[in-house]
């Protein structure tokens, strides 16, 4: 197997437990793996959440690793996927001076060529919302960082995989089971 | 009311009942068949005490000394038994003081269930006295936990509990419950748990891949099989011996599969990894199909990795899909439960003989003979061996006793030398390398099968890590047998300092106290022997006795555990002095 470092989306479907994010975490931090972003949220299927997780790490290490997850009583189907094999995107909110919206008018046209969107503006501030890729957004904070930045926050990845996952089928097959 | 109506609500009126979530506890015990569990009482856990004593009847508590001799002693009883382990404390220290033995049952695959009192839901978070984050703490070694905050969670919760610590590979599982939980009502009903949808507790074995692996075997010119615990766990020892006998192969041990196959069985040829048998390590370099059975290539079986078994094909029959290519690379992975995988392995098997092959270890079990085992158990030295003891035990007990040994060199000899002719014999700490486990795990192993000798083998420094089970053993009048090896010594790490540390004994000798007299304050009935014409009375007199038995050997100060395959060596490289 490839021992190349690289990207890999790690996609849990689990219940929705109390403890299960601290169970998740042990994992990646008793193998000594950094996390590089971790989003969790509801799933396609109502009662199930999903982690997606971002880690640097080579194949090998996530092939073991998902089989660990999937040993964990409530995470229901663990996947990993590349960067090629997922759709992905990643989002920030960028707080900034209103005075400089008229005092720097390249900030306007900053903000058009980079497709973000204006969230909400009072005198004191205006918020800055933009989605996309990690360098999309790196070249934007950079672009604003010259006139000066209140607030930046970035987003983990969130990502769709381009193949199906079939965690409804295993779902259904456990019910039929056991009715 | 019609009479269709009334029935039903008599019916619903039996099974339900109005009760507080600590008698629910003790009616869910009771209801999972648990008839005795350990623990220590003490603030957070009081209701339900007041519980087991009302109920004393049914269900049996044994107060340890500590709550790490109620977890190692609950896990005594699991492996024994094959039932599930039930270990009870109190919130904070109590519940801290079971996490060594939580996370020995988790690297060593125990079904465990243990209970902890916590402080009221509205003090979690506050630092309250006796308040820890006992499901935070035991997160990394637990199978599953959680904490249940209302009464009416009880039931499930402990059904589930049950119900995963001991499906598909078994594991300690630890359920938390706060105090107001415990006084507070519930209408109880106990289903037992029959499934989580989201946990596939025994993968469907793949007919193709038992083909797969029945080809390689009847292919094999020199095939070898090393089964570990998991042939124990999944109740597989009949069919692991029926494919051995068939197929005609060699099969070595791990240390916590020893005794699943009779010690003098002649496909037996003995047991692998650092300390295990010269024949196995060495062969496993030269086997051309390794067959792995419910085993997972800990590093102290395959010594270096680069250079295990890489000649040959292998194949690994596991429950757990995790343990696949974790360490070693296999060949064909055949998951599943390993009775119903052997069993399925068995018919596609041609019988066959591998004489020569056998032969090969034969030779190398005489040289390992000449120049260690005949040293270890036919000494002609002056000092008593570990190893003399042992044979002594052997032809005591006739290799009926189930030995529960401790950690170290005594552990080594115990299970090298063990004559075991009895499934579920070597009840030991593989993975975790517990000191203390023994002297507390025979107690469990004891009661869980009352019927059977059992002999806790322990060196002078884990004796005294748990010394206080003594007054458990003094009270319950559990009639263990305890043997002290005693090399005033700990004597597996002076071993690695002779050897890799230039003999600086940092820390490692020990000026132990009168072990005698402590076991007769506690009016055990107790020996010492020192000198070779003693031995083999004083180990009749203890096997004999009706009581609990405490009998230390002083043996040899520095003598070494060999064969040794040094850490990081390849097993091949095995050391026989």
């Amino acid at each position: 197997m490839n021992e190349e470092i690289k990207s890999y989306t790690i996609s849990l479907y689990t219940e929705n437990n109390i403890g299960l994010l601290n169970r998740v975490s042990a994992i990646f931090q008793r193998r000594h793996i950094n996390i590089e972003s971790l989003t969790t949220s509801q799933s396609e299927i109502d009662d199930v959440f999903r982690f997606v997780i971002v880690v640097n790490i080579t194949e090998a290490q996530a092939a073991k690793i998902v089989r660990q997850f999937e040993k964990q009583v409530e995470v229901i189907r663990a996947y990993y996927h590349t960067d090629e094999q997922t759709i992905y995107t990643e989002s920030c909110m960028f707080k900034i001076k209103s005075a400089l919206l008229f005092e720097e008018p390249q900030i306007q046209n900053i903000i058009k060529d980079s497709n973000s969107r204006i969230v909400t503006v009072n005198k004191e501030f205006f918020v800055l919302e933009k989605s996309g890729r990690r360098h999309e957004i790196e070249s934007l904070r950079r672009d604003l960082n010259v006139f000066g930045i209140m607030q930046f926050v970035r987003a983990g990845r969130i990502a769709v995989t381009k193949d199906e996952m079939r965690v409804t089928d295993m779902l259904m097959a456990f019910n039929n089971h056991n009715n | 009311m019609n009479t269709q109506t009334e029935n039903k609500t008599q019916e619903v009126a039996s099974k339900t009942m109005r009760i507080s979530g600590s008698e629910a506890v003790v009616r869910s015990l009771i209801a999972e068949g648990v008839d005795i569990l350990y623990g220590y009482p003490g603030g957070a856990i009081m209701p339900v005490y007041d519980e087991l004593f009302k109920f004393q009847d049914q269900i049996h508590h044994v107060l340890t000394r500590h709550e790490q001799g109620a977890a190692h002693a609950a896990q005594g009883y699991a492996r024994i038994s094959g039932k599930v382990g039930v270990a009870m404390a109190t919130s904070g220290p109590g519940a801290t003081n079971l996490v060594t033995g939580i996370a020995d049952a988790q690297i060593d695959s125990t079904p465990l269930v243990c209970i902890t009192g916590q402080v009221f839901s509205h003090l979690l978070g506050s630092d309250a006295f006796q308040e820890t984050d006992i499901v935070g703490i035991s997160t990394p070694v637990t199978k599953w936990n959680c904490q249940v905050t209302k009464a009416a969670d009880i039931p499930k919760a402990l059904a589930k509990a049950f119900y995963i610590a001991k499906s598909g590979r078994p594991g300690p599982v630890l359920v938390d419950i706060t105090k107001d939980a415990q006084v507070g009502e519930l209408d109880f009903e106990y289903e037992p748990c029959k499934g989580v949808r989201s946990y596939i507790p025994v993968p469907k074995t793949n007919p193709a891949d038992v083909q797969a692996a029945a080809d390689l075997i009847n292919a094999a010119k020199k095939p070898m099989i090393v089964w570990g615990q998991g042939v124990i766990l999944g109740k597989a020892e009949e069919e692991l011996k029926a494919v051995i006998e068939k197929a005609g192969i060699p099969s070595a041990w791990t240390i916590l599969g020893a005794s699943a196959i009779p010690t003098s069985h002649p496909l037996n040829i003995g047991m692998v990894g650092m300390h295990g048998n010269y024949a196995p390590n060495k062969l496993t370099n030269e086997c051309d199909v390794l067959i792995a059975i419910g085993m997972r290539f800990d590093d102290r079986v395959t010594g270096k990795l680069d250079s295990y078994a890489k000649q040959a094909k292998v194949i690994h029959f596991d429950i757990d899909p995790a343990e696949v290519d974790k360490n070693v690379k296999t060949d064909v992975a055949v998951i599943g439960d390993s009775k119903d995988s052997l069993a399925q392995l068995l018919p596609l098997l041609e019988a066959k003989s591998h004489e020569a092959w056998l032969q090969e270890f034969k030779d190398l079990y005489a040289i390992e003979f000449e120049k260690v085992i005949k040293h270890d158990i036919h000494p002609v030295k002056e000092g008593l061996t570990m190893g003399e003891v042992l044979r002594q035990i052997n032809e005591e007990t006739k290799g009926q006793a189930a030995i529960v040994s401790d950690v170290g060199q005594h552990q080594m000899i115990a299970c090298r030398y063990a004559d075991f002719k009895v499934t579920k014999s070597n009840i030991t700490s593989g993975g975790l390398g517990t000191m203390g486990f023994a002297l507390p795990a025979a107690i469990g192993a004891k009661m869980g099968a009352p019927d059977r000798e059992v002999v806790a083998i322990i060196g002078d420094g884990g004796y005294q890590m748990n010394i206080q089970e003594l007054g458990t053993i003094f009270q319950t009048k559990v009639p263990v047998k305890i043997v002290v090896l005693n090399n005033e010594f700990l004597g597996m790490v002076r071993q690695w300092q002779q050897l890799f540390f230039d003999k600086r004994y940092a820390s490692t000798e020990m000026t132990n106290p009168d072990f005698v007299t402590i076991a007769k304050g506690y009016h055990i009935d107790a020996k010492r022997v020192s000198k070779r014409e003693e031995l083999a009375d004083a180990v009749k007199e203890m096997i004999a006795s009706e009581n609990s038995y405490f009998l230390e050997v002083c043996v040899e100060k520095e003598d070494n555990v060999f064969p040794m395959v040094p850490t990081g060596a390849s097993v091949s490289d095995v050391r026989l002095s």
